[in-house]
């Protein structure tokens, strides 16, 4: 095994391959035979959804978790994002609560529940409590494990099957993934209207839901560099919306100076050193080979908002919602979703999208809510008020979030815009707790799924960015965002 | 688990591309904390209406297909979110098997952990067989690796390891403690990026 390591390690090599290397703790030495490799896991971040069933399992077999200083918990998919003192509504949103806290005190686990200040959606505050490290391996049971991978770390989503399975063992067997690069090039007009999520919409517009067919995406390009954490974790976030396993951009300056001072980061000296470690060896090798190449062009990039069910259904704001032969070029299971697709939408082809109405407003998610999204929102509301056919809301990613936010008053613009200002969590991104569209309603949504019912049965989602959904708010219907700015 | 060796059954088809997990199983249903028991919420809202009465379009509704324990459907079955609720779902509903042209890969790996076997076939075979779905039948046989329907017989790949799980039934957890000196060896000197162990 070693022997083979050390060979490979002098080939030029991806930043997915080094990552990978260091954490392979046993390898089948026949790797033609596509046998599973036995990687260890640094990071296991928990919530209560996905995670009863792997602990009950844990019980059944008279089984402990082997590393619980590595095993960190938060509650984020049902807790309700007002009136918290208030007993819940939903018992058995309760309970499932109440199961991660009794499991996390079994099994000596770290939780930060409904009432701790470092509560909030587990992507959110990995990289907050400066869990989510550089060069280091995270899992999860939710795939959008992959924003992590905006600091260099391989992170990926995982099923409950595999929860119990790095809780008893801190290893999990993976196939090795593909590895693909997504060169992100042009000049982004990197003003207040354009986004980091308008760049990721449009890679899933150009490659699809499954053009990213379970690989490690590492991100690369100009544009990146000059990004901050917020804008490289939305862009990682949305990875696997083209069916990529984990999004991955390489560790710079920008990266570092975010980790400094985290509550679980290394500090000092041991900082410094893994920092000199990391900037060192944790990007690809110039040669070094991926398995596809992608390139994007971002220089004439507009607004881009879904029209659709699935986030590949997109186009910019100045467009018309798409004719079923236009959108699928041919391709008959495409046509056969557009048609459903405009149907579940209610949706004209032809129609400027700027001419629908919109009834809700939604600001948040693991994909945007974090406070360079509450500020650029916050400047498209400033003076201005919500549409009287509107109800908007903002729910920062995290308590921490909230509590900044709130430190620079972002609260009371949104509130004196008529903005509901709410407690953090996954909220309507996906509907298990109390925030849900009701049947027909139409959503400018700050998230990251579209799909059918996702924010509450009959619902009607579109994807866009903060300053857009804003724009939306304000206007009560789709708005191009660089008309307001 | 139930160990899979093979299967034979007709057809159950749901003519629709990229069928996403929040279809399979909507996250209402996700609030329980057992492993078993998702029957009724499969496929919830394409199933029921706001009512909860049957939607008599919508095949799993058909009394003539109930008995069917193979999925026939399009690329990119299981996107989306990476619930294992949604197999559970499919799993107590009596769906054995997934013939698909692809599938998302968190999804694809869930199957295995709880003896759902899911099948890769070409689009032409695919094709064939949606408009055959009312009356052909499948034999799966997965010692062999082969999936045989009116005069074809065709090979599909799986992996050494997932074959293993499916017909044996496994524990991986136990099958893994198996490799406790490498896993304390790994902590023990190679723990350069295992950062809360330095």
């Amino acid at each position: 095994m070693s022997s083979t390591n050390s060979i490979r390690h002098n080939l030029p090599r991806t930043l997915f391959d080094k990552i990978w290397d260091d954490h392979v703790v046993y390898q089948q030495s026949d790797r033609a035979k596509k046998q599973p490799t036995l990687l260890y896991i640094d990071r296991h971040l928990v919530h209560e959804v996905t995670s009863p069933q792997a602990f009950e399992g844990l019980r059944i077999k008279n089984r402990s978790v082997r590393r619980p200083n590595l095993t960190f918990a938060t509650m984020d998919h049902n807790v309700p994002t007002s009136n918290r003192s208030l007993p819940l509504v939903d018992n058995t949103s309760a309970m499932q609560m109440q199961a991660l806290k009794q499991n996390c005190n079994d099994f000596g686990i770290t939780l930060y529940d409904m009432d701790s200040p470092n509560q909030g959606i587990v992507h959110v505050i990995g990289p907050e409590l400066g869990l989510t490290l550089p060069g280091s391996t995270i899992v999860c049971g939710d795939s959008h494990t992959s924003t992590h991978g905006a600091f260099g770390a391989l992170a990926f989503g995982i099923g409950t099957s595999e929860v119990e399975h790095v809780l008893a063992t801190q290893c999990l067997w993976v196939n090795k993934p593909e590895n693909f690069e997504i060169r992100i090039d042009g000049i982004f007009k990197n003003s207040h209207s354009l986004t980091a999520k308008d760049i990721i919409l449009y890679i899933i517009r150009s490659i699809g839901t499954s053009g990213g067919n379970g690989a490690v995406i590492e991100y690369r390009g100009e544009v990146l560099s000059r990004f901050s954490m917020a804008e490289r974790l939305t862009i990682c976030n949305m990875s696997i919306e083209c069916g990529a396993r984990a999004g991955l951009i390489a560790p710079d300056s920008t990266t570092f100076e975010y980790i400094r001072d985290r509550l679980f980061a290394p500090k000092g000296k041991d900082l410094d050193n893994l920092i000199n470690i990391w900037q060192d060896r944790l990007r690809s090798d110039n040669s070094a080979k991926f398995e596809r190449t992608i390139s994007i062009d971002v220089s004439n990039l507009a607004p881009q908002i879904t029209w659709g069910t699935n986030p590949s259904m997109v186009i910019d704001i100045t467009d018309s919602i798409p004719y079923p032969d236009e959108y699928s070029h041919g391709n008959d299971g495409l046509k056969k979703a557009a048609l459903r697709a405009l149907n579940y939408m209610d949706l004209t082809p032809g129609v400027p999208i700027t001419n629908i109405d919109v009834d809700r407003v939604f600001i948040g998610s693991c994909t945007n809510s974090r406070l360079q999204d509450l500020i650029e929102a916050s400047n498209v509301v400033k003076g201005r008020t919500v549409a009287p056919n509107v109800r908007a809301m903002v729910v920062p990613g995290s308590q921490l979030v909230k509590t900044q936010a709130e430190r620079i008053g972002l609260d009371e613009v949104f509130k004196d815009a008529g903005f509901e200002w709410r407690d953090s969590g996954c909220s309507m991104c996906l509907g298990m707790n109390p925030d849900i569209l009701s049947s027909g309603e139409r959503c400018a949504s700050t998230s990251n799924r579209n799909f059918e019912g996702r924010q509450g049965t009959g619902g009607r989602t579109h994807l866009m960015s903060p300053v857009m959904a804003a724009a939306a708010a304000v206007k009560g219907k789709f708005t191009d965002v660089r008309e307001m700015l | 688990m139930t160990p899979f060796k093979s299967i034979s059954s007709k057809l159950i088809p749901i003519d629709v591309i990229n069928i996403d997990t929040d279809q399979i199983i909507p996250k209402q249903f996700l609030k329980l904390v057992q492993k078993t028991g998702y029957d009724k919420f499969l496929f919830y809202d394409w199933r029921f209406d706001k009512d909860g009465n049957p939607k008599r379009e919508f095949v799993l509704n058909n009394p003539s297909y109930r008995d069917r324990t193979i999925l026939l459907v399009r690329e990119n079955f299981g996107s989306g979110s990476s619930r294992e609720h949604a197999v559970w779902a499919l799993r107590d509903f009596g769906i054995r098997a997934i013939v698909a042209p692809s599938f998302a890969d968190i999804f694809y790996n869930n199957c295995f952990k709880n003896g759902v076997l899911p099948i890769i076939i070409n689009h032409d075979h695919i094709e064939y067989l949606f408009n055959h779905a009312e009356t052909v039948k499948i034999n799966i046989d997965l010692t062999a690796q082969s999936i045989e329907f009116d005069s074809n017989i065709i090979h599909f790949e799986i992996s050494e390891s997932n074959k293993k799980m499916l017909m044996e039934g496994i524990d991986e957890i136990g099958m893994t403690f198996n490799f406790e000196s490498y896993i304390s060896d790994y902590e023990k000197t190679k723990s350069t990026y295992s950062l809360g162990v330095v």
